[in-house]
C-alpha cells in the first residue's frame, strides 16, 4: 500500500463529489429529512426519542450502502478500473481511498442528523454527543465498506440497486428496531446476532440510556469496526486484477 | 529497428465465455517500432491487447512483456494502456483526470501539461470531460497513457472518430515516440491507416493471418493495397 496514491484516490472522488453537488446534497441530507418526518408521524418526543436512535443508525447505513455500491460499480463498467488496475496501486489504496472519501461525507452527514435531532426534533440522551456521532459515522462507515464489498457481485446498475433489500433490508428488520432481539425465536436472534447493523444500534441504545461506558459498549463498537474492515479486505479481495 | 522483441507471445488461447477467442496466437513486438493489429471487429484484437497489459485471463499460452511475464508488478509502471472505450472520469475536468492518474504513477506533475500540449488539448484542461466531444473524449483517454515514461505503449483505438489532420498529428507522435526507443501497439479497423506502421498483425477470427511490415505483405500477396492484400489472405486459407 501507498499512502500517497490512497489519499490521491480519495481527493479524486472528493472532486467528483464537487462536480455532482446534488448527489452531495442528497447524501447530507436525507437521513436528517427522514428524521425530521418520522418525528412528525410520532408526534411526541418521548416515541421518537425512542426510535431516533436506532434510525440514526439505520439510514446513514442504508443510504451509504447504496450510493458507494452504485459508485464502484460505475467505475467497474466503465474502463477506469481496468486501466488503474495496469498501474501501479495496490487494491487496498483503491478501496480504502473510496473508504476515507465517503467516510468523511458521511462524517458530515451524521453530524447534521444528530445535530437536528438533539436540537429541534427535542432528542433527550443521556450519553456523550461525541460517542453518539462517533458509533453512528462508524455504522456509515460499515454501510460503505459492505457497499464496496456487494459492488463485487453486481454485474449491471440495476442489480446493484437490488442489493440494498438483500444486503440491508434484513439488517434492519432484525436490528431490534422493530422487535426487541431477545425477544425473537432462536433461529432469528442467531441471526440477528450475526449481523453489524445489531451491534451499532445495541451501542447507540445504550448511549442515549446511559452515560456510563461499558465493557459491552466497546465490545459493541469494535464488532462494527472490525466488520468494517472485513469487509474492505474481502472488497479487495474479491477484486480481480484478470477478468474472463 | 532493434532485434529484441518487446513483447512476446506464443501458443495463446483465450476463452471469453463458451467462445474460443484466440487461438493459439503466436507474435513477436519488436522494440521500439509502431506495429499495428488490424483486423475486422470482433476478430480477438482488444483480447490479445488486454492479454498484453495483463488484465485478461488467459486459458495458455505465454505473454513476455519486456522481459517479464505479463501482468508482473514491475511492469505497472512501464505500461501506458489506453482502453477501446475511454476509461477516464466523465464527472472530473481534463487536468483532474491527468493530475490523479498522474499521482497513481507517481510521475512529475509536469507531465500533465505535456501530454495535453502531445495530444493538442490545450485550452480544454478546465473542461469537463463529460461536456468534450467523441474525439476530444478519446484524446483525453491516450493522454493518460502517455504519463509517466512508458516503455510500451497499448493503445486501443486511438485514432476512431478523428479528424484526418489529428489523426495525422497523432501518427507523428507515435513515429517520434517509436524514434525515442518506445514499442507501440496500436489496433485498428481500417486498413488505410495500416500502410503508417512499420510492422503489422493481421487477425481475423481469433487467428494470426499474417505478420510483417506493409511491403512484405503486398509483396507477399502481389496485392495493389493492403485492403486486397488482407483480402487474399483469408481467401487463401479459406481454400487450404
Amino acid at each position: 500500500m501507498n499512502p500517497s496514491i490512497l489519499l490521491a484516490t480519495t481527493a479524486r472522488i472528493l472532486n467528483q463529489f464537487r462536480h455532482d453537488r446534488r448527489t452531495v446534497a442528497l447524501m447530507i441530507l436525507m437521513p436528517s429529512l427522514l428524521l425530521i418526518l418520522l418525528r412528525f408521524v410520532f408526534n411526541t418526543e418521548a416515541a421518537f426519542s425512542r426510535a431516533a436512535p436506532a434510525l440514526l443508525a439505520v439510514f446513514p447505513f442504508a443510504i451509504m450502502f447504496i450510493v458507494t455500491s452504485i459508485t464502484t460499480l460505475r467505475e467497474r463498467t466503465t474502463a477506469t478500473l481496468e486501466r488503474l488496475m495496469t498501474m501501479p496501486i495496490a487494491k487496498l489504496d483503491l478501496l480504502f481511498g473510496y473508504a476515507l472519501a465517503f467516510g468523511l461525507v458521511a462524517l458530515v452527514q451524521v453530524l447534521v442528523a444528530v445535530g437536528i435531532s438533539l436540537t429541534w426534533l427535542g432528542l433527550s440522551i443521556d450519553g456523550s454527543v461525541w460517542l453518539l456521532v462517533v458509533i453512528a459515522g462508524l455504522d456509515a462507515l460499515l454501510g460503505t465498506a459492505l457497499g464496496l464489498f456487494a459492488s463485487a457481485f453486481a454485474r449491471t446498475e440495476f442489480q446493484a440497486v437490488q442489493f440494498m433489500p438483500l444486503f440491508v433490508m434484513p439488517q434492519v428488520l432484525l436490528c431490534g428496531l422493530f422487535a426487541p432481539r431477545s425477544e425473537m425465536t432462536s433461529v432469528l436472534e442467531w441471526l440477528s446476532n450475526v449481523m453489524p447493523l445489531s451491534y451499532a444500534v445495541d451501542a447507540l441504545t445504550a448511549v442515549t440510556m446511559s452515560s456510563d461506558i461499558t465493557g459491552e459498549l466497546v465490545r459493541d463498537l469494535a464488532i462494527v469496526a472490525a466488520c468494517g474492515l472485513l469487509a474492505l479486505v474481502l472488497g479487495a479481495v474479491t477484486l480481480r486484477r484478470r477478468t474472463p | 529497428m532493434t532485434s529484441s522483441a518487446a513483447v512476446e507471445v506464443t501458443g495463446l488461447r483465450v476463452r471469453r465465455g463458451k467462445r474460443l477467442v484466440l487461438r493459439d496466437v503466436s507474435c513477436a513486438i519488436p522494440q521500439g517500432s509502431v506495429t499495428g493489429l488490424l483486423g475486422p471487429s470482433g476478430c480477438g484484437k482488444t483480447t490479445l491487447m488486454r492479454s498484453v497489459v495483463g488484465v485478461q485471463i488467459v486459458e495458455s499460452g505465454a505473454v513476455t512483456v519486456l522481459g517479464s511475464p505479463a501482468g508482473s508488478p514491475e511492469l505497472r509502471n512501464r505500461i501506458g494502456y489506453a482502453t477501446q472505450s475511454p476509461s477516464v472520469y466523465a464527472d472530473l475536468t481534463v487536468a483532474e483526470n491527468l493530475r490523479y492518474f498522474c499521482a497513481v504513477l507517481r510521475a512529475p506533475r509536469s507531465d500533465v501539461a505535456r501530454v495535453i500540449d502531445e495530444v493538442g488539448l490545450r485550452g480544454h484542461e478546465s473542461q469537463l470531460v463529460s461536456s468534450l466531444s467523441g474525439g476530444e473524449l478519446s484524446r483525453t483517454s491516450l493522454a493518460v497513457a502517455l504519463l509517466g515514461k512508458p516503455e510500451l505503449l497499448v493503445l486501443d483505438e486511438p485514432t476512431v472518430g478523428l479528424d484526418p489532420l489529428l489523426r495525422d498529428e497523432l501518427w507523428t507522435l507515435f513515429r517520434s515516440l517509436a524514434s525515442r526507443g518506445v514499442t507501440l501497439l496500436v489496433s485498428s479497423h481500417v486498413m488505410d491507416e495500416a500502410a503508417r506502421c512499420e510492422r503489422l498483425l493481421l487477425m481475423r477470427d481469433g487467428e494470426l493471418l499474417a505478420e510483417g511490415t506493409p511491403d512484405a505483405l503486398l509483396a507477399d500477396t502481389s496485392a495493389r493495397d493492403l485492403e486486397q492484400a488482407f483480402l487474399s489472405l483469408v481467401r487463401a486459407k479459406e481454400a487450404a
